[in-house]
């Protein structure tokens, strides 16, 4: 058919028929792809551990649509099998083992998923962690915060090269191979997007601490020091910046100080003891531990050393920090120190007067957590809560502080102290010095308010 | 000696790759793999095979001194390998491309590129999140800065590079260097910042003085105190 035919001038603009052509071909193309259930049913067999009613379980719930048509839908929330649920598990034997392939599935009864911001585009978004539902410091993968600025791309390991070029005595590129042919390290850090908290500089506007702080994440990272790649290639004299280049549509770039890249940055192909999922940068990702997120350039394809930053968009146009005289702030590339309060949190509700093990998490992008204090009072008086567990450099630290909640009004803050002695700030004192336009970087103290009837509420306070 | 066994160790390793490391080295045409098979069983009790030793791409593995960061891994990269994915470019005009364009062209690229998404007038869609790209100067004291190419943007560029990288939405990267130096002058044109008669390339992008060139000061963290 005729593009003018379609949609004519004298009823779309240049522009809209443009998308509306757009739309067309996506949905043509989609249409194209060939139906795949007819090849699922006869291949059964190949599944040997499987029955056929996980296997339209497991379907939906990779959201595919191999599986679904013309079944009935299972409820299972993303990541689990819906199974029998027996009225006497001690008197069945329970299902077989490897019944769901081989790699496991949680609970039917565990439903926390990753809550995607309503930004005006699906390829330029981003995903929160459930905070409130987290325990311990390690972010389940499936529930690490994600921040894509175009799309998530499938690469194959088989294909995929990292290529070091620019300032160097000998320009190398490596295989995914060569990369796990080096000496590796793991490594517990935090990453945490500088856009963390944006929507509440002006006023609280997010209800929940998945909305109001999930951005930040907290896994275990393997991979290669990126010190032992720029000692392969050679650095020459007077380099001093390094671009890191990722394989995604955005092909998004990001200038990293060679100090940092020499200290303690990762090229990093695994995540919590497997491959990287695909949304965290498969099969490789740079990680600067205590870098704002968006430096950690993920399906990483290239480093080049050179003497100057390279003044991308990322580092100009966008996590800029604009001041009220009208300067923005650059490279502000350290996250500082932050905690907040996960249990009680927003939206929650607490039943009745009683105990409460009040926990959270707190990290600093300069090191270690010295210190949480926590409030019940709106910040008048301060006591210390207990770190548990690691306390690890740039990872986020689990806090807990036993709390007998009466009945009336309170306000819960915590606060944290890092190791450099850097005191977690309240929003009124980064405001005073940051203004309300500077989008970025805002780590000042939360405050939880407790009404009367229990409900919890995000405030300012 | 500990050399050697290195090198040994590197040989055996590249004569016994898995499939799917052969496949570079045979330089046959095939289908590229969708998806991972299950790994395969072995022996009496149908174990399965773990992962294929990781292969290194070198083909000169003689000098193995782990000590001194020579491992017998990863392969000289080409200018061949380093031009086709080299496209960055800096603010002094390092790594422009060779080409020209002019206002009236880009008019043309941007209409047909450009324009469904960023409004016919460069307005911008809020509705598609994609960003008005000019006016806004002298905002960003305002209690709502309008942050735009002509406004906020501290070097043309960055104009050049993003969209040479990253647009347009829907087929990022397809745009020529032609037509990236002539959708540069139209919106850098239609921004005042230069003229409409002036044809950008190489030389004359580099001099381009963005409104906002000194508007960006370095990180003076930490720069609050708390009270305590």
């Amino acid at each position: 058919m005729s593009k003018s035919g379609r949609f004519p001038e004298s009823r779309y603009g240049p522009a809209e028929r443009h998308m509306a052509e757009s739309l067309v071909e996506i949905e043509r193309q989609m249409l194209s792809e060939p139906p795949q259930e007819e090849e699922c049913e006869c291949k059964e067999g190949m599944f040997s551990g499987l029955t056929r009613r996980n296997l339209l379980a497991g379907g939906l719930a990779l959201g595919g649509a191999a599986f679904t048509a013309g079944h009935a839908a299972a409820d299972a929330p993303p990541g689990a099998f819906e199974y029998d649920v027996q009225p006497d598990p001690t008197k069945e034997q329970g299902r077989t083992i490897l019944d769901d392939g081989g790699y496991g599935s949680r609970s039917q009864f565990e439903n926390e998923v990753r809550w995607r911001y309503p930004t005006a585009s699906l390829d330029s978004s981003w995903s929160m962690t459930p905070l409130a539902s987290g325990q311990g410091i390690i972010t389940p993968s499936g529930l690490h915060f994600e921040r894509h600025h175009g799309g998530i791309p499938a690469i194959d390991p088989a294909t995929h090269e990292l290529v070091l070029h620019g300032m160097v005595d000998k320009p190398m590129r490596f295989t995914m191979g060569d990369i796990m042919r080096l000496p590796a390290v793991s490594r517990i850090h935090f990453i945490e997007c500088s856009g963390n908290g944006l929507t509440e500089w002006a006023e609280p506007t997010l209800k929940t601490v998945q909305g109001t702080h999930g951005l930040t994440s907290t896994s275990e990272w393997t991979g290669v020091r990126l010190s032992t790649l720029l000692e392969m290639v050679g650095v020459s004299d007077g380099a001093a910046w390094i671009l890191a280049e990722g394989e995604d549509a955005a092909v998004m770039t990001r200038s990293v100080p060679i100090d940092k890249a020499m200290d303690d940055a990762i090229v990093v192909y695994a995540q919590n003891g497997e491959a990287l999922r695909p949304e965290q940068g498969y099969p490789l990702r740079l990680l600067l531990p205590g870098y704002e997120g968006n430096t950690h350039i993920k399906w990483l394809r290239r480093l080049e050393i050179s003497d100057k930053p390279f003044m991308t968009r990322e580092e100009t146009s966008k996590y800029t920090d604009l001041m009220p005289d009208g300067k923005a702030r650059q490279f502000s590339l350290a996250m500082e120190a932050k905690s907040v309060i996960t249990f009680p949190s927003g939206a929650m509700k607490l039943p009745r007067p009683g105990f409460y093990e009040i926990t959270g998490l707190a990290w600093s992008g300069r090191g270690k957590i010295a210190k949480v204090e926590v409030s019940t009072d709106g910040g008048a008086t301060w006591r210390e809560a207990a770190l548990d567990g690691a306390v690890l450099p740039k990872s986020h630290t689990r806090f807990r502080t036993p709390w007998i909640w009466t009945g009336e009004e309170a306000v819960l803050q915590s606060r944290t102290v890092d190791e450099t002695g850097y005191v977690q700030p309240t929003l009124s004192e980064l405001v005073a010095v940051r203004g309300l336009n500077s989008v970025y970087h805002l780590n000042a103290i939360q405050s939880w308010h407790i009404g009367t009837n229990g409900e919890v509420t995000n405030v300012h306070a | 000696m500990f050399t050697r066994n290195f090198s040994l160790l590197c040989a055996i390793a590249m004569t016994t790759t898995g499939p799917s490391f052969a496949q570079e080295n045979t330089g046959e045409a095939e289908v590229p793999r969708t998806v991972a098979a299950l790994p395969d069983t072995i022996g009496k009790f149908e174990e399965r095979m773990p992962p294929a030793a990781p292969v290194s791409s070198a083909t000169i593995t003689a000098d193995i001194d782990p000590a001194n960061a020579q491992f017998g891994v990863g392969q000289p990269a080409t200018e061949e390998d380093i031009a086709s994915i080299n496209i960055d470019v800096m603010p002094d005009g390092r790594g422009l491309p060779p080409g020209q364009g002019t206002y009236a062209e880009g008019k043309a690229v941007y209409s047909q590129s450009c324009a469904a998404c960023h409004g016919e007038d460069l307005e911008g869609i809020k509705e598609i999140g994609a960003p008005k790209l000019i006016g806004g100067r002298g905002s960003l004291t305002d209690a709502k800065p309008v942050k735009t190419v002509e406004s906020y943007w501290p070097y043309a560029s960055t104009l050049f590079d993003y969209v040479h990288r990253a647009m347009p939405m829907d087929s990022p990267g397809s745009l020529s260097a032609n037509e990236v130096y002539a959708v540069s002058a139209y919106i850098l044109g239609r921004a005042g910042i230069i003229g409409d008669d002036a044809v950008l390339e190489a030389k004359s992008m580099a001099k381009i003085k963005m409104p906002n060139a000194d508007g960006f000061v370095s990180d003076p963290r930490p720069d609050v105190t708390a009270a305590k």
